[in-house]
C-alpha cells in the first residue's frame, strides 16, 4: 500500500491543487484586509515623498511669507546656518565643539548609570532579600522626574560638568536597573540547578549563567536608557549648562533668532536617531551572538 | 528562582516599611547628630518639615503649596487631554487609511526624533511664557508616543476578528468604537502611560525655565535662595503628583479594559 501512496501519480496533482487553493485563499484574504486596516497594504513611497515635499514647501513658503526671523526660518536657511556654524563659532564654540561637549556629558552620565544600575539590577533580581529591602527605596526615587534634580544638581556640583551629569544619570538609571532586574529574574531554573549540581560557585554562576541569560533584557534596557539619557541631557543643558547643543538653542531663543533654535533641534534629533540606530544594531548583534552560543 | 529564599507577602511589606524607616533614620542621623552631611547642601528632616509647614500654611514663591501644585496639575491635565485627542486621532488615521499613512508617516518620522524638551525654546519663541506655550509643549511631546502606540495597537489586532466583524456588517462608528478601539486598547494604554510621564517631565522643565506659579517655580526659587528644605519639598511634591497620576491611570486602565480585570 505504501509505495502507491508515495507514487508521483498520486501526490503531484494534490500538491499543485493545494498550492493553487492556498494562493487563491491568501489573495482573497489580502484583498479583504486591505479594506480593513492600513498595515496590510504595502507602503507607496512616492506618496511619502509627496508628503515630505508638501511639508517642506509649506514650511519654506510660510517662512518666506512671514519674513520674521524670530518666528520661522526656512529649511534652506536652517541648513545654511548649520553649515556656517560648523566653521564659525556661536556662543563661544563651533557646532562641532558644542556637539562634542554634549556627547561627552551624555557618555559620562549614561556610562555611570550603566556601571551602577546594571550590577544593582542583577543583584536585586538575584538576591531576594536585597530586592525586598532596596525596591521600596528605588520605587520612591523613580517617581522623582529627572529634571526635579536640577536644583540639587546645581547646588552640589555646579553648572559645568557635575550638575548636568547628575541629571543625565538620574534619567538613565531607572531603565538600567529595571532591565537588568527583569533579565536576572528570567534565568532558567533548570540551568541554575544544572550549574549548581555540577559544582559551580556563586560567582561563576553569576558570570556564566545569570549574566548571559539576562543579556537580551539588558541590551534592550540600554537602548531605552540611552534615549532617556539623551532627553535628560537636553533638559539639563537648557536649564543649567553654559555650553552644548541645547544651550545653543537657549541662546537662539534669547536672541530671538529662531534659525539657531531650529539648527539645535535638527542636530539633537539627528544624534538621537543615530543613538537609537546604534543601540538597535547592538541589540541585534548581541542576540545573534547569544543565539550562536546557545546553538 | 532566586537566592536567599522567598518571603511571605507580609514579611515583604514589613521589610519594605522597615527599609523606608531605615532610610529616614539614616537621613536624620547623617544630617543631625553625626553631622556627616553639610546641612546647607541637604536639609535635615526638621528643615524639610519647617519648609513644608511654611509653604502649606504660608507663602513661598508667590503662593502656597496648593496653588503651585494646582497650577502644574491643571496644565498637565489639559495638555494630556490635548495630546490624547491629537495622538489618538492621528494614530487612528494613519493606521486605518493607507493613503494617510503613506502621506503623513514620513513627516511624522522627520519630527519624531526631536526629544520632548527640545520643543521648549521653540514654544517660548512662538507663544511666550504663558499657559498656551506650555500646553503646546505638552501637546506636541506627549502625543508622539500615543500615535506610535495606537498604530502598533491597531496593527496587532487579530485579522480573523476583524474579518469576522466585517462580515457581520460592522462599519463606520460601530467598526471604530466596538472593534478597532477595544482591539488596540492594550497598546493605547501603554501610550497613555508614556504620554503622562512625558507631560510631567515637560511641565517640570518648562516651569524651571519660566513660570509665575507651579512646582518648577518652587524648585527654581529654592535653588536661587539656596534653600535645601524647600527644594526637597518641591521634589517630594513632584514625586507624589507623579505617583497619584500613575495610580489614576491604572484605575482608568481597568475601566477601559474591563475584560482584563483581575
Amino acid at each position: 500500500m505504501e509505495p502507491a501512496m508515495k507514487g508521483p501519480a498520486f501526490q503531484v496533482p494534490t500538491e499543485a491543487a493545494e498550492a493553487a487553493s492556498a494562493q487563491r485563499g491568501s489573495t482573497r484574504r489580502r484583498r479583504v484586509s486591505r479594506s480593513m486596516i492600513a498595515a496590510d497594504t504595502p507602503t507607496r513611497h512616492w506618496i511619502g515623498a509627496l508628503g515630505l515635499l508638501v511639508f517642506l514647501a509649506i514650511w519654506q513658503g510660510s517662512a518666506v511669507w512671514l519674513r520674521d526671523p524670530s518666528t520661522l526660518a526656512s529649511p534652506l536657511a536652517v541648513i545654511q546656518t548649520a553649515w556656517t556654524m560648523v566653521h564659525a563659532p556661536f556662543a563661544g564654540s563651533t557646532l562641532g565643539e558644542h556637539l562634542a561637549t554634549s556627547l561627552n556629558r551624555f557618555g559620562a552620565g549614561f556610562g555611570l548609570a550603566v556601571v551602577i544600575g546594571i550590577p544593582l539590577g542583577i543583584a536585586m533580581g538575584w538576591f531576594h532579600r536585597l530586592d525586598v529591602v532596596v525596591r521600596p527605596l528605588f520605587d520612591l526615587l523613580r517617581f522623582v522626574a529627572p529634571l526635579a534634580w536640577v536644583p540639587f544638581a546645581v547646588l552640589w556640583f555646579g553648572t559645568g560638568f557635575g550638575g548636568p551629569l547628575l541629571i543625565i544619570f538620574s534619567g538613565a538609571f531607572p531603565a538600567c536597573v529595571i532591565g537588568a532586574y527583569g533579565g536576572a529574574r528570567l534565568v532558567d531554573a533548570r540551568l541554575l540547578e544544572a550549574a549548581r549540581m555540577l559544582g559551580a560557585r556563586n560567582l561563576k554562576i553569576m558570570l556564566e549563567v545569570v549574566l548571559p541569560s539576562a543579556m537580551p533584557s539588558i541590551v534592550a534596557a540600554l537602548r531605552v536608557a540611552a534615549g532617556n539619557a539623551w532627553q535628560s541631557l537636553v533638559g539639563a543643558e537648557l536649564i543649567v549648562a553654559t555650553s552644548g547643543l541645547a544651550y545653543l538653542m537657549v541662546r537662539g531663543q534669547m536672541n530671538r533668532t529662531i534659525v539657531i533654535v531650529l539648527v539645535g533641534m535638527l542636530v539633537i534629533g539627528m544624534v538621537g536617531l543615530l543613538l537609537e540606530w546604534f543601540f538597535r544594531h547592538f541589540e541585534r548583534f548581541v542576540q545573534r551572538r547569544l543565539g550562536a552560543i546557545a546553538a | 528562582m532566586t537566592n536567599g529564599g522567598e518571603m511571605s507577602i507580609w514579611a515583604q511589606r514589613t521589610t519594605a516599611l522597615g527599609s523606608i524607616a531605615g532610610l529616614l533614620l539614616l537621613w536624620w542621623i547623617a544630617t543631625g547628630p553625626a553631622g556627616w552631611v553639610d546641612t546647607t547642601r541637604f536639609p535635615p528632616p526638621s528643615d524639610f518639615l519647617e519648609s513644608l509647614r511654611q509653604i502649606t500654611f504660608g507663602n513661598y514663591a508667590g503662593g502656597d503649596l496648593a496653588k503651585h501644585a494646582w497650577t502644574s496639575t491643571s496644565l498637565v491635565v489639559r495638555g494630556f487631554a490635548i495630546a490624547t485627542v491629537l495622538g489618538l486621532s492621528l494614530g487612528l488615521t494613519v493606521s486605518l487609511s493607507p493613503f494617510w499613512r503613506d502621506f503623513l508617516m514620513p513627516v511624522f518620522n522627520f519630527v519624531r526624533p526631536v526629544p520632548p524638551l527640545a520643543w521648549i525654546p521653540l514654544a517660548l519663541l512662538w507663544f511666550g511664557l504663558g499657559d498656551v506655550s506650555k500646553l503646546f509643549m505638552i501637546g506636541m511631546a506627549a502625543s508622539i508616543p500615543l500615535v506610535i502606540n495606537t498604530a502598533t495597537g491597531v496593527e496587532q489586532i487579530d485579522r480573523t476578528l476583524l474579518a469576522a466583524a466585517r462580515v457581520s456588517g460592522a462599519s463606520g462608528f460601530i467598526w471604530l468604537w466596538h472593534v478597532i478601539l477595544p482591539g488596540a486598547m492594550p497598546h493605547i494604554v501603554i501610550g497613555l502611560r508614556l504620554a503622562m510621564q512625558t507631560s510631567w517631565t515637560v511641565i517640570v522643565a518648562a516651569e524651571l525655565l519660566g513660570a509665575i506659579w507651579g512646582i518648577g517655580k518652587v524648585l527654581t526659587a529654592g535653588k536661587d535662595d539656596v534653600y535645601p528644605g524647600m527644594i526637597l519639598v518641591g521634589m517630594v511634591t513632584v514625586a507624589v503628583l507623579g505617583m497619584v497620576s500613575t495610580y489614576l491611570l491604572t484605575w482608568l486602565e481597568r475601566w477601559l479594559m474591563p475584560w482584563n480585570r483581575r
